[in-house]
């Protein structure tokens, strides 16, 4: 008699779908406090838009031959995409996975840790098309979307949401205690939310930056929602869409696998 | 309870009969690098039936309760629960358990009615269902009036029972209790052992941790003692107590200031053939016959007090596993 191969070592399936109860749970947990989720997205783009867009803006003439504001715009748009993912699975599950015990819980139920790792990045990754969704609306009551390429951010939203909920969730294998994350925030997160394309053209930088940037992943989300914010097109687009699928497998594949090393003993 | 628990004892010394055994381990090891936490243990769990898994700090109950969750794979060895193997079908295994952790780990963002119904859906228990089951189970462990309340507003004992509650959503053919009722004041614990006896009544085999011996040796029909990752003794509470320390214990004091008078009293057991244990300022002495000679070794060494009781699980705990600290 041959030895049953042991299921921890069997590939992840995802055709059984039992990781939406976990998702659900998620949903329903940020359904409840609504009113207090949704504020973030619409008061941010505004005071952005007026402070550096309107503000600093009036200073400055045009940018790649739009005014600033128009060209920030869209940048907001993905920092939030950026955000709202990241922080989904670096603090939000943090709290679920060490403090509430919530895993735990869940993990005593036929769902398996790879379940329960999947609906936690599928869960940022539509936490980012909530966000920026909602943040786009605001923007376009600014007439600073141009229709209907503007509604590519969307879909858009998903797949850089999962880039970044990727990468949260293998800071979240790794970090020893929870203030381990404001490190993380300062050396990754505020670097990209500055040297992305996102307040001035990278062809400001010097040469050496301005290729180094091109290989963040904030980059080429800005490249993306920028294109379809406008409607216009640089020619990177094709390579930013490969670029950030490639990423989302990448990241989100070893997330789950450091997960599995740090919760399976 | 007591002639059923004996029945119960004696059908489980059968060969293991795989369809009435709900969870069967052979060789069980676990290792963690180089530690060894669960070291070839062998364990039959007869269904409905309550299987006591005792052991101090450190011993390897939480890691064994892991594997047998399928939470956490073994090392070496086979694990059947329920009939399936636990390396290949554990969302099977996972399904038909129910999980009393030792920490609440109870949502803290839901209500109470709501807890009940989430953990439902992770079983794909339809929705209709779940609703009349936690109803069901808030009336159980009488939470009905916090139905709506929120989890940051209940006592802990209200919580442990939610936790009991939430462990029945799935109507599990294993109930695994670890340690459900510590940190609880004696209203709460003796509602627990209520709940828990209920479930036995309706046939679940429950396996249980504790670190109190009464609740063990009350609720229990087998339990095995393991230290260091061993099965140190495994039987009915009773049988272990007869065999250990014999039924009858008595507490010789002299007072801590005496030495030489618990060396001489030592030496007198010693030479009677009495086990006893030596504490700072007394002798345990187990026996079947210690009245006998309880009023001749109060007068001979002049001793301030005897104290006689009944000799109890955690006597023979103290007995296998030692005094000394674990942690």
């Amino acid at each position: 008699m041959t030895e049953p191969k042991s299921d921890w070592d069997r590939p992840y399936d995802v055709r059984a779908r039992p990781m939406f109860a976990m998702f659900g749970r998620n949903r329903d947990v940020f359904l409840k406090t609504w009113k207090v989720n949704f504020i973030p997205p619409i008061v941010e783009p505004v005071l952005y838009l007026l402070a550096l867009g309107y503000g600093l803006g009036a200073l400055i003439e045009e940018v790649n031959g739009m005014p600033y504001v128009v060209f920030i715009a869209p940048a907001l748009i993905t920092i939030t995409m950026m955000q709202s993912a990241f922080f989904e699975t670096t603090y939000s599950s943090y709290v679920r996975m060490f403090f509430q015990k919530t895993w735990d819980a869940v993990v005593a139920t036929p769902l398996t840790i790879e379940d329960i790792m999947v609906a936690e990045l599928l869960w940022a990754g539509v936490r980012s098309v909530i966000y920026s969704t909602i943040m786009a609306t605001v923007v376009a009551l600014f007439g600073l979307l141009s229709f209907p390429s503007a509604l590519l951010i969307i879909p858009i939203a998903f797949l850089v949401g999962m880039v970044f909920a990727g990468l949260g969730l293998m800071a979240s294998a790794k970090v020893p205690a929870i203030d381990s994350f404001s490190y993380v925030f300062y050396l990754f997160i505020t670097p990209q939310f500055l040297f992305s394309g996102t307040f001035f053209p990278l062809e400001q930088l010097p040469d050496p930056i301005e290729h180094a940037a091109l290989a963040l992943p904030l980059t080429n989300a800005v490249i993306l929602v920028r294109s379809a914010s406008l409607g216009t097109t640089t020619g990177l687009e094709l390579f930013a869409f490969v670029y950030l699928v490639v990423a989302a497998f990448v990241f989100c594949g070893l997330a789950v696998g450091w997960m599995k090393r740090r919760l399976i003993d | 309870m007591a002639p059923d628990a004996t029945a119960r004892a004696d059908t489980s010394n059968r060969p293991t009969d795989a369809r009435d055994a709900v969870v069967v381990a052979r060789g069980l090891t676990k290792r963690y690098g180089d530690f060894v936490a669960v070291d070839g243990i062998d364990l039959t769990i007869q269904r409905g039936t309550c299987f006591g898994l005792l052991g101090p700090n450190g011993a390897g109950k939480t890691t064994a309760i892991k594997t047998i969750q399928c939470v956490s794979p073994l090392t070496e060895g086979t694990l059947h629960v329920l009939g399936m193997d636990t390396r290949t079908e554990r969302r099977h295994i996972k399904r038909l358990l129910g999980l009393v952790p030792q920490e609440d780990n109870l949502d803290p963002d839901f209500t109470v009615f709501k807890n009940l119904t989430t953990y439902a859906r992770f079983f794909r228990i339809p929705r209709r269902t779940a609703h009349e089951r936690a109803d069901r189970l808030l009336h159980f462990v009488q939470l009905q009036e916090k139905r709506d309340a929120h989890i940051q507003q209940l006592s802990g004992g209200m919580k442990r029972r939610l936790v009991v509650a939430r462990s029945l959503v799935n109507d599990p053919q294993l109930l695994i209790l670890d340690e459900p009722t510590t940190g609880l004041d004696p209203q709460a614990r003796h509602t627990i052992w209520d709940k828990i006896r209920a479930l036995k009544r309706e046939g679940k085999t429950v396996l249980l941790t504790t670190h109190y011996m009464d609740e063990a040796e009350m609720l229990c029909d087998r339990l095995v003692i393991i230290d260091k990752g061993r099965i140190l003794e495994e039987g009915a509470p009773r049988e272990l107590i007869r065999k250990h320390v014999g039924g009858q214990a008595m507490e010789l004091v002299a007072g801590a200031e005496r030495p030489e008078t618990l060396d001489a009293l030592a030496a007198d057991l010693d030479a009677r053939g009495v086990t006893y244990e030596r504490l700072s300022d007394r002798l345990l002495a187990f026996g079947p016959n210690l009245n006998e000679i309880e009023n001749e070794l109060r007068t001979k060494h002049g001793l301030t007090e005897t104290i006689e009781r009944r000799a109890t699980l955690e006597d023979v705990f103290l007995r296998l596993t030692g005094r000394a600290l674990r942690d």
